[in-house]
């Protein structure tokens, strides 16, 4: 489907223009909210830029749901000289995860960004979350390494200031940007390095070209050192068990609706570069030889499972219980891709989507219940599931999901997970999957028992939530349902994604009309 | 490894001196805007590795010579030095100015609602905000935090 490079120079039709317009409309918007103005123009305006990504992103996922991919080439330059947008299963799917996320979050946050931000920031405030859409959106779609880098520092940069947006609630808000953004650069910065190296060694800076020049380059120490920053740099932003301590503060301080995306899209959007870096540009050869996957992202994985799923058990914060439930899930993510079977990757892809929307409802609840209740302390939050049964009945489908119930989105990214340990013969991990999830029973009960067996506080407000906040909530709660029992879309995409992952440099193929055009450093 | 080797990368060896003392200084210091010249170090240190790697000896600046006509005529025995990742570093830059205003903005406001920038200290206010949010929420709850 390489559309552009057999053209260069011929007028193309919107469709084919959509990879670019999957990042171009939230960019263009979010000076555009600036430049206008207005509080209620500015919510509109994202709300239009979050739903047209989603529009675009659904006909992108559509057209490359068979495992082909669209290769787009900015200005009309062929790679690898020109920077290329490369659309496949993997990132298609991502970008619909993030793009829908983002069209969820924005109704969602009309009231929850009015109570919880002066309104003389609502404005920026709504700059900064299209420009946080339009990082995370480029990150995913583009396929020249050093893009990578500018869009997550756009991405990253804007959601530090929205992180600290959370300051008129709790100060904490402040140093927890500040700590995010030291280890988010130390990261990014990292990540500039290994791509350094990388250049160094293969003079180009397109993925699929340097994946096709890394071949046969495992014994190169520049290459090592490259993965080894790559890995690191990116495993700050992921959260990677030892390297999380940026995300509970960030995600208990930050505003709920920045909460939201960010649990829902951010570490998934890195969770997804480090997977197309290790396995596309880098060989599954080259990561299996390194020995990387079993004896040290699985040990971490499962560390991240167990330990933080403990940490989050002993929470008396319903939204900080929650930011330690996510590391506890970015594991299984870990263990997916640590098992390196396409079943495994699979489960990583599935579970990066069904994480992302059971969180994405989870934490919408919780800015439903800092609406009415003022914060989401176990005392605060006592019995508001009656007062409330809607945003409590989304808890509890939440919940559920998160536990991995059958029947819940969260189960069958569980089950195919599960799967994968006994295709790799690790029964004992199975055995573990399923103890860490029973912790995951513990905390959610604490929740629901608190939620429901108990009488309302006297202090909160005793209202359901704005329809505003409740329909989103619902429509995220209802799509864990929705794709725990229709499995099509999701393990489909996520199956595509995982074999063009595992086949390495086939499915980075370069375009047949590209080659022999390249710029070498030396 | 010959004493040739070793001028001969002098830039890369800077590059990791300067690299690892940016990154001591983020850890080590406990004042935030020392925090953020140490962040601006690292960060300068991978600006010079890139303006390494494009570097050809006795490379020149990547200007091609023009003629009258304003044709480009590129002299194929002049040797050019690499400009991709010149321009890349210019990018970083600005990634790099981003990040030093937003950090500052940030302790600016720090320091007007923690009344220090001193690390320790903040964390000590933090800390003991916590213990007492645990006492009144922790207690009601008749659990631990």
């Amino acid at each position: 489907m390489a559309t552009a490079s057999e053209t260069p120079h011929i007028a193309l039709t919107l469709r084919d223009h959509l990879p670019i317009l999957q990042v171009l409309i939230p960019l263009c918007v979010a000076p555009l909210i600036v430049l206008l103005g207005g509080r209620r123009m500015a919510w509109g305006l994202a709300f239009l830029a979050s739903a047209l990504s989603l529009v675009v992103s659904f006909l992108l996922m559509m057209q490359v749901m068979d495992g082909s991919f669209i290769s787009y080439h900015l200005g009309g330059w062929a790679p690898p000289v020109g920077i290329e947008y490369r659309i496949d299963a993997a990132n298609a799917f991502v970008l619909f995860l993030i793009s829908l996320t983002a069209t969820l979050v924005v109704p969602f946050a009309l009231r929850s960004v009015a109570d919880e931000i002066p309104a003389r920031s609502h404005t920026l405030f709504y700059a900064c979350f299209t420009l946080v859409l339009t990082g995370l959106l480029g990150v995913v779609a583009t396929g020249d390494a050093f893009n990578v880098f500018v869009f997550l520092e756009i991405s990253s940069l804007s959601t530090y200031v929205l992180v600290s947006q959370g300051l008129y609630r709790d100060k904490r808000a402040l140093s927890a940007a500040y700590d995010y953004l030291i280890m988010g650069t130390i990261g990014a910065t990292f990540f500039v390095i290994g791509i350094g190296f990388l250049y160094m060694t293969t003079g180009t800076l397109n993925m699929a070209d340097m994946a096709e020049r890394l071949v046969g380059q495992g014994d190169n120490r520049t290459v090592q050192a490259a993965f080894a920053f790559i890995v690191v740099g990116m495993g700050l932003k992921v959260a990677i068990y030892p390297l999380h301590l940026w995300l509970p503060a960030a995600y208990n301080y930050a505003p709920s609706a920045v909460t939201v995306f960010l649990a829902a899209t951010s570490t998934k959007a890195a969770v997804y570069v480090l997977l197309r870096f290790m396995f596309s540009v880098f060989q599954p050869e080259f990561v299996f030889d390194t020995n990387l996957l079993l004896w040290i992202l699985a040990p971490f994985a499962l560390l991240a499972m167990f330990a933080a799923s403990l940490i989050a058990v002993f929470q008396t914060n319903f939204k900080r219980m929650l930011a330690y439930s996510s590391i506890a899930q970015i594991g299984y993510m870990l263990l997916g891709i640590s098992l390196f079977s396409v079943t495994g990757l699979s489960a990583t892809m599935v579970h990066l989507f069904n994480h992302g929307i059971t969180k994405a409802a989870l934490f919408m609840a919780v800015g439903a219940l800092v609406l009415r209740s003022g914060n989401t302390f176990y005392d605060r939050i006592e019995g508001m599931g009656r007062v409330m049964p809607l945003t409590g009945a989304a808890v509890v489908l939440g919940g559920l999901s998160l536990i991995g119930v059958p029947g819940t989105a969260g189960f069958i990214s569980k089950w195919v997970l599960v799967q994968a340990a006994f295709e790799a013969d690790l029964w004992w991990i199975a055995l573990l999957i399923v103890a860490s999830s029973l912790l995951a029973v513990i905390y959610m009960w604490r929740v629901i028992e608190v939620l429901y067996l108990h009488t309302p506080h006297p202090e909160a407000i005793h209202k359901e939530a704005p329809l505003s906040m409740v329909i989103p909530m619902w429509i995220a709660a209802g799509a864990c349902v929705w794709f725990g029992i229709d499995t099509s879309l999701t393990m489909g995409a996520a199956n595509t994604a995982a074999i063009g992952l595992m086949g390495g440099t086939d499915g980075m193929a370069l375009t047949p009309t590209v080659g022999g055009l390249l710029g070498n450093g030396h | 490894m010959t004493l040739e080797f070793f001028i001969g990368h002098i830039n890369y060896w800077l590059f990791i001196v300067l690299m690892m003392t940016g990154f001591y200084i983020v850890v080590a210091c406990g004042n935030l805007v020392k925090k953020v010249v140490g962040l601006n170090i690292f960060q300068v240190a991978v600006f010079m590795l890139y303006i390494s790697i494009s570097k050809v000896t006795g490379g020149t600046a990547p200007i091609f010579p023009i003629d009258r006509m304003g044709k480009i005529k590129a002299d194929p025995e002049i040797v050019y030095s690499n400009p991709l990742p010149h321009v890349l570093i210019l990018t970083a830059i600005v990634v790099g100015i981003a990040t030093t205003s937003l950090a500052l903005a940030l302790i600016v406001r720090i320091r007007e609602a923690y009344n220090t920038i001193e690390e320790d200290d903040i964390l000590e206010i933090d800390a003991r905000t916590a213990r007492a949010e645990n006492i009144i929420h922790g207690e009601a709850m008749g659990g631990r935090a």
